[in-house]
């Protein structure tokens, strides 16, 4: 919302129609619920990121360093020569306008600057002003621009509006990755200290205490414990979960937000009673504590330094192999980065279920494997009880995380792992899922609360189609695989669809779990009655 | 004839044209984009403002109960208010509809005829304005509340854990003295 300020002789001379310049006349204006705050000065020099200063994106004076250009059109430089993806993006773009209906916040906002192409735009104009010939020569005509301050603020604005959810990429015939785009973005304006506060604050906590929120091992634990107490009200089961135990067969990763957030916080209590069941051999790391990495939302080698303790600490504790929590951005990190960052991780064994006997030959390299994979592969060998009618109450949608979707093709494993356990499951249309998922709004560090109006024009396109299976079929729970996800969509949800809640996929297989020894449930995972069952059916 | 049968036989044309009021709030490639996209999943924004549109034009000519229009009011308002627009400009589109009308009465000039049920439309008209901006506060008074839930939801398990916070009690059996 613009914020009013027109006189009343003024209200007279509004005009409702938007400024017919160009985009490249049209100067961004920062509005209040838009954007989140910059990065505090010591979280910055905690992780030896330069520039850090008070400044914030409504003032005019950004404090930027006295050779900002030259930083940044040197850096550009050093990230063309480094990567040849942003090389060949920059270049072959031929602006068929196939990506520029394809994202979220362009189609929740109508804003032009958020159509992909206009988005990369961005960039490669002062990529063609300085670093090609036609573009040095022929300037406008050629599509140059000159780098300034005017540019630089465009450039804040709107790299962080886009969440890096590729979907605008399945469209292009080129394949032209824009989330590599706004990745290069986000870089060279990290090496003049404009970051954001959501962002740099996980970062510095992740340096120092191995996770986002910045929790000590003693914490971890008694969050955990806390965990446990609930567990033990609803199934009289007490379970035992060992930390840092070395000699473990797995160690279990996850991300922080799930000791903490609701209703992530259930997803985590599914783990514990999932693992207990099994009886199988795993510990918790306090210092490999999150499976996230916002580091990946700053720079290539922030993302890898921070992943760096999950292999450091697989190697301490002399594990065979790792297991991953519901984790979306988390994922892509891990599959498609991890190996090569920290690896080669010959220390472990191809991941092995010691439950089933399934080797999980798609991670032999990187020796992690993603909770879907393991809990879908232990439904279809028949290892758990389950009792699906303890679900009953919830008429489920399933949400695809676009990194565990669109970046790894963990398409199959969640829905049928909720098939299994819930007896009402409905999708949403078809181009609202699988590859073609539409992105919460709010990911890759843009889950702040000061962003909120950003957040909801962005989760639109997904909760429409929640909207749309709401009122045709009654659904009233969207599932999803990531923490980002539960923490954000409830706000989502809460705007665009109130009644349809949120939860984590092992949630409901906790909900449906029978437990050796355990007493009659009468609450489900949220310590909530158990609405009374229409009967039972055992898998 | 009623002046709801002569405005029925121009619904389309009024339709169009009022839908072209609210796509002219938006910059050129993106009303071209909200007006060509017809798929619903795709278009999420033009086809819930048309869609909402058609139902209030529709309720209008056919006299429905204010309460009829709320749903979608509510649909329409709910997305301008977390667009780039001003309150005013948010809810504008309901009032230009009474221009439409006039437009389409003089053209067939008639407008003499109608004045009195005219002026009730055009009454009605200004209460779905003023049903539009309270539903545009209630909107924009949600994104405040989100802020502070989403607080709560992020830190309500710590402050469980530190002691901070407690469940009261089921009451017990009254006791008698």
């Amino acid at each position: 919302m613009a914020k009013f300020s027109a006189k009343p002789k003024d209200l007279a001379k509004i005009r409702y129609t938007p400024p017919k310049t160009e985009w490249t006349e049209t100067p961004v204006e920062f509005r209040e619920h838009m954007f989140c705050h910059s990065a505090k000065p010591k979280d910055l020099e905690t992780v030896g990121f330069p520039y850090g200063r008070a400044w914030s994106a409504k003032d005019d004076d950004w404090k930027l360093p006295d050779n900002w250009e030259q930083i940044i059109l040197q850096g550009m430089k050093d990230l063309l020569g480094k990567y040849r993806s942003f090389q060949l993006f920059m270049d072959i773009c031929v602006r068929c306008g196939a990506c520029a209906d394809k994202c979220h916040f362009f189609i929740g906002s109508g804003d032009p600057k958020n159509m992909p192409v206009l988005r990369a735009e961005l960039l490669r104009s002062v990529y063609r002003g300085n670093f090609t010939l036609a573009g040095k020569i022929l300037r406008k005509l050629a599509g140059a621009r000159d780098l300034t301050v005017g540019v630089l603020k465009e450039w804040w604005y709107y790299f962080y509006q886009c969440t890096e959810c590729r979907r605008c990429s399945v469209f292009c015939p080129y394949g032209i990755d824009t989330a590599e785009i706004t990745m290069m973005g986000r870089e060279l304006m990290n090496m003049i200290g404009l970051q954001l506060g959501w962002i740099g604050g996980p970062v510095a906590a992740c340096y120092m205490k191995g996770n986002h929120l910045g929790l000590e091992p003693h914490t971890i634990k008694s969050s955990i414990e806390f965990f446990l107490d609930d567990i033990e009200t609803l199934t009289g089961i007490k379970i035992e979960p060992s930390f840092n135990r070395k000699g473990a067969e797995i160690l279990f990763v996850t991300p922080s937000g799930d000791l903490f957030a609701n209703p992530g916080t259930y997803t985590a209590m599914g783990y514990l009673m999932l693992f207990h069941e099994l009886g199988l051999d795993y510990t918790w790391s306090t210092y490999a504590s999150e499976g996230g990495n916002f580091g990946f939302f700053t720079s290539n080698e922030m993302a890898k330094r921070l992943n760096s303790k999950i292999y450091a600490e697989a190697k301490r504790l002399g594990v065979k192999w790792i297991l991953g929590g519901e984790c979306g951005h988390m994922w892509r990190v891990l599959s498609q980065y991890m190996d090569t960052w920290n690896g080669p991780a010959d220390f472990m064994e191809v991941p092995k279920s010691p439950i089933t006997g399934t080797v999980f030959d798609n991670a032999k390299s990187m020796k992690m494997v993603h909770i879907a994979e393991f809990t879908a592969d232990l439904i279809k060998h028949n290892k758990l009880k389950l009792d699906k009618s303890r679900n009953d109450h919830l008429n489920v949608t399933f949400h695809d995380s676009c990194n565990t979707s669109r970046g790894m093709g963990l398409l199959e494993e969640p829905r049928y792992i909720i098939n299994n356990v819930c007896n009402h499951f409905h999708e949403m249309p078809e181009n609202t899922i699988r590859e073609k998922t539409f992105c919460c709004g709010s990911g890759t560090g843009l889950n702040a609360s000061e962003n909120m109006e950003l957040r909801m024009r962005g989760g639109f396109p997904r909760a429409n189609a929640v909207k749309y299976v709401h009122e045709r079929y009654g659904v009233n729970l969207l599932a999803n695989v990531c923490a980002i996800d539960r923490a954000t969509l409830s706000a989502s949800m809460d705007y665009w669809v109130p009644g349809v809640g949120v939860a984590g996929v092992h949630e409901l297989v906790g909900n449906a779990l029978i437990m050796k020894g355990e007493k009659e449930r009468t609450q489900d995972m949220r310590l909530e009655p158990l609405p009374e069952k229409e009967g039972s059916e055992n898998v | 004839m009623k002046l709801s049968n002569l405005l029925s036989e121009k619904r389309p044309a009024i339709l169009e044209r009022w839908f072209d009021v609210v796509l002219e709030t938006y910059p050129a490639d993106t009303k071209n984009f909200l007006q060509k996209q017809n798929n619903q999943f795709a278009n999420p924004v033009g086809h819930t403002i048309h869609q909402g549109m058609e139902s209030i034009l529709n309720g209008l000519l056919s006299g429905s109960d204010l309460q009829e229009f709320s749903t979608p009011l509510d649909n329409i308002i709910r997305i301008r208010a977390v667009q780039d627009i001003a309150a005013s400009q948010a809810v504008a589109f309901i009032l230009s509809l009474k221009k439409l009308i006039r437009e389409e009465l003089e053209k067939s000039q008639r407008m003499d005829s109608f004045i009195k049920e005219l002026s009730l439309l055009e009454d009605k008209i200004d209460t779905l304005v003023l049903m539009s901006f309270d539903i545009y506060m209630q909107c924009r008074e949600k994104i405040y509340d989100l802020k502070a839930n989403e607080t709560k939801r992020l830190t309500y398990r710590l402050l469980q854990r530190a002691n901070l916070v407690c469940e009261v009690e089921e009451p017990g059996p009254q006791q008698n003295d």
